[in-house]
């Protein structure tokens, strides 16, 4: 009887402490603007935000479907440049900017998504990581883009009554794409769609051989990741109100690659967790200046070494639930 | 009209010829055994019929209507399941998760329905869960549906392929040597579940090397050797076919 008690008494405990943790965490985060008056904290808070969001993003190309994107900034640069050009050219409202800066990344993951996923999963690595350097060339070298100087002086839309030209303002609004997006892919990924996506990163052929399609569940996995960094992107525009080809360079995805895999490819609390030290580890490492990303390397080396699934795996990256 | 019609298929790997003009055809409700020596084709035309391969020439007609050109995938909505010669389970996810996959394309839901976990969806997930369980009890696995598929057994990993292949909901099952690596217990409830899937309206195909077995279950056998075929009937006179003696002894030297 007691044992019977004890097992069904573990993961109501266990959902009561994670519910607890979350609600914590969420004051915390709402609180911080309050409690902190430092332009600096809110500015690295706002930062993690985004690479939380990017990083939600690229899990389900890299964590859920396994496709190693090297090129995820390119995504990011068109949604930060389509909101850019439309806003301040064309002055298109700001919510179907948004829209558009989403759907356009979206359409160039088609095109490469639809001539790459043909051939296996390698050939999308090799491809990504030109096309991002692609994007980033074309953004430096066009005329609506700004050329180097990029485009500058975005109009920070108001939300609800709100600037987002406020730092506040935007922290909160990122807060919430953070939020939803949590929600959204945590769903997505323990689903009949999640369930596809792992079976098609797990054995491609017994996949197919169950009925799913793989091209699709691949293009699909591709185009929500695409969308999502087109988003971010957007946002990004917003809040540095000026986009330009040096903030989308290759290191940029690869910090955003190295949150997903730091955290726990496939698992959503790690990627959350991954996008907020890629920021934070390293201002933290300030006091050593000069030496802080040798001791950042080293410190992944250790990781990688000691945790190789990341540092909250995804399930089935850990032990079984008996 | 035949469940399965494979007519003249032939399949080459550039210059290598690995089945020439071969047909044979399965009625729903028999037990068809594909046979032969090893390099005889036998899992090559299983990739033929479930769309792994593009056969050269020549037709298959699956429930009345051709299937070639169709990918994988698709043959699976149209009523075909498969298992693996080398077990291809999803080893990262439970027996349960790899027996919901196998229902993929019985199911729906999709990226926004998952997204906003609509009550279609979640409906839709309890019935999957529901279906899975009733597959693994099936195959004699309930009690391991929360581990990993890679930990079981390996006995109850070709009863899990099994169950995947079932949740399909399939009318032809191409069983891969199911029995390759079993015990003789494991043989005889292997033939148990075979003669279960069949009375659930299913019928089997399989390729198999363990003639005893074959020779048991089968209500009908063909017989390939160099990727033709050489030999077709009950299993008794296919016992006694000189051809295909011949094909698993060898010839006998002139004169010995």
């Amino acid at each position: 009887m007691n044992t019977v008690n004890a097992r069904s008494a573990g993961p109501d405990r266990g959902r009561l402490a994670r519910t607890g943790g979350v609600v914590l965490l969420l004051a915390a985060a709402v609180a911080l603007p309050f409690v902190s008056s430092s332009p600096y904290v809110l500015d690295i808070a706002i930062q993690m935000l985004f690479y939380m969001a990017l990083a939600l993003g690229l899990n389900v190309v890299v964590g859920y479907a396994g496709l190693l994107d090297l090129g995820y900034a390119a995504y990011f640069a068109v949604g930060a440049y389509t909101l850019g050009i439309l806003t301040k050219t064309f002055q298109v409202n700001f919510w179907l900017a948004l829209l558009a800066a989403g759907v356009f990344a979206m359409l160039l993951g088609s095109f490469i998504g639809m001539t790459v996923l043909r051939l296996r999963s390698d050939y999308l690595t090799m491809v990504t990581l030109g096309f991002g350097e692609i994007i980033r060339i074309t953004a430096n070298n066009l005329k609506i883009t700004g050329g180097p100087t990029g485009i500058f002086g975005i109009m920070a839309p108001k939300v609800f009554g709100l600037s987002l030209g406020q730092p506040r303002n935007i922290y909160f609004v990122m807060l919430i794409v953070v939020v939803l997006s949590t929600i959204a892919m945590a769903r997505l990924g323990n689903s009949r769609v999640g369930r596809a996506w792992a079976c098609l990163r797990e054995d491609q052929d017994a996949a197919e051989a169950m009925g799913i399609n793989t091209l699709g569940y691949k293009l699909l996995a591709y185009l929500t990741g695409t969308f999502w960094g087109g988003l971010t992107g957007a946002f990004f525009a917003v809040k540095m109100t000026a986009v330009s080809p040096g903030s989308f360079s290759f290191m940029q995805s690869v910090t955003v690659l190295l949150a997903v895999v730091m955290g726990g490819m496939g698992s959503v609390p790690g990627v959350v967790l991954g996008g907020a030290l890629v920021i934070l580890l390293p201002e933290m490492l300030r006091a050593v200046s000069d030496w802080r990303y040798l001791v950042f390397g080293a410190a992944l080396v250790l990781l990688m070494l000691f945790r190789p699934a990341g540092l909250w795996p995804a399930r089935h990256a850990g032990k079984e639930e008996v | 009209m035949p469940l399965l019609s494979v007519e003249n298929v032939t399949l080459t790997f550039g210059g290598l010829t690995a089945i020439r003009d071969l047909s044979f055809q399965v009625h729903a409700g028999e037990i068809v055994g594909l046979i032969g020596p090893n390099g005889a084709g036998k899992t090559s035309i299983f990739n033929c019929i479930t769309g792994f391969y593009q056969p050269a020439s020549g037709q298959i007609v699956f429930d009345g209507r051709s299937v070639l050109g169709l990918r994988p995938h698709r043959r699976t909505e149209l009523g075909m399941a498969r298992t693996f010669q080398n077990l291809r389970l999803f080893p990262n996810l439970t027996a349960a998760e790899n027996v919901m996959a196998g229902a993929h394309c019985r199911t729906r839901a999709g990226l926004f329905t998952s997204m906003l976990r609509t009550p279609a969806q979640r409906l839709e997930e309890r019935q999957v869960r529901e279906m899975a369980l009733h597959w693994l009890e099936f195959v004699g696995l309930k009690d391991q549906a929360n581990r990993f598929s890679k930990n079981l057994p390996y006995g109850a990993q070709r009863r899990l392929e099994i169950a995947r292949a079932m949740a399909s909901q399939p009318k032809l099952l191409l069983l891969d040597e199911p029995a390759a690596g079993l015990n003789p217990a494991e043989k005889e409830s292997l033939m148990e579940l075979i003669y279960k899937i069949r009375e659930g309206g299913v019928t089997p195909l399989l390729i198999e090397h363990d003639m005893s077995l074959v020779m048991r279950i089968c209500s009908r056998l063909v017989v390939l050797d160099h990727g033709e075929k050489i030999a077709e009937g009950d299993p008794e006179s296919v016992r006694n076919n000189p051809r295909v003696i011949e094909a698993y002894l060898g010839k006998e030297e002139e004169g010995a």
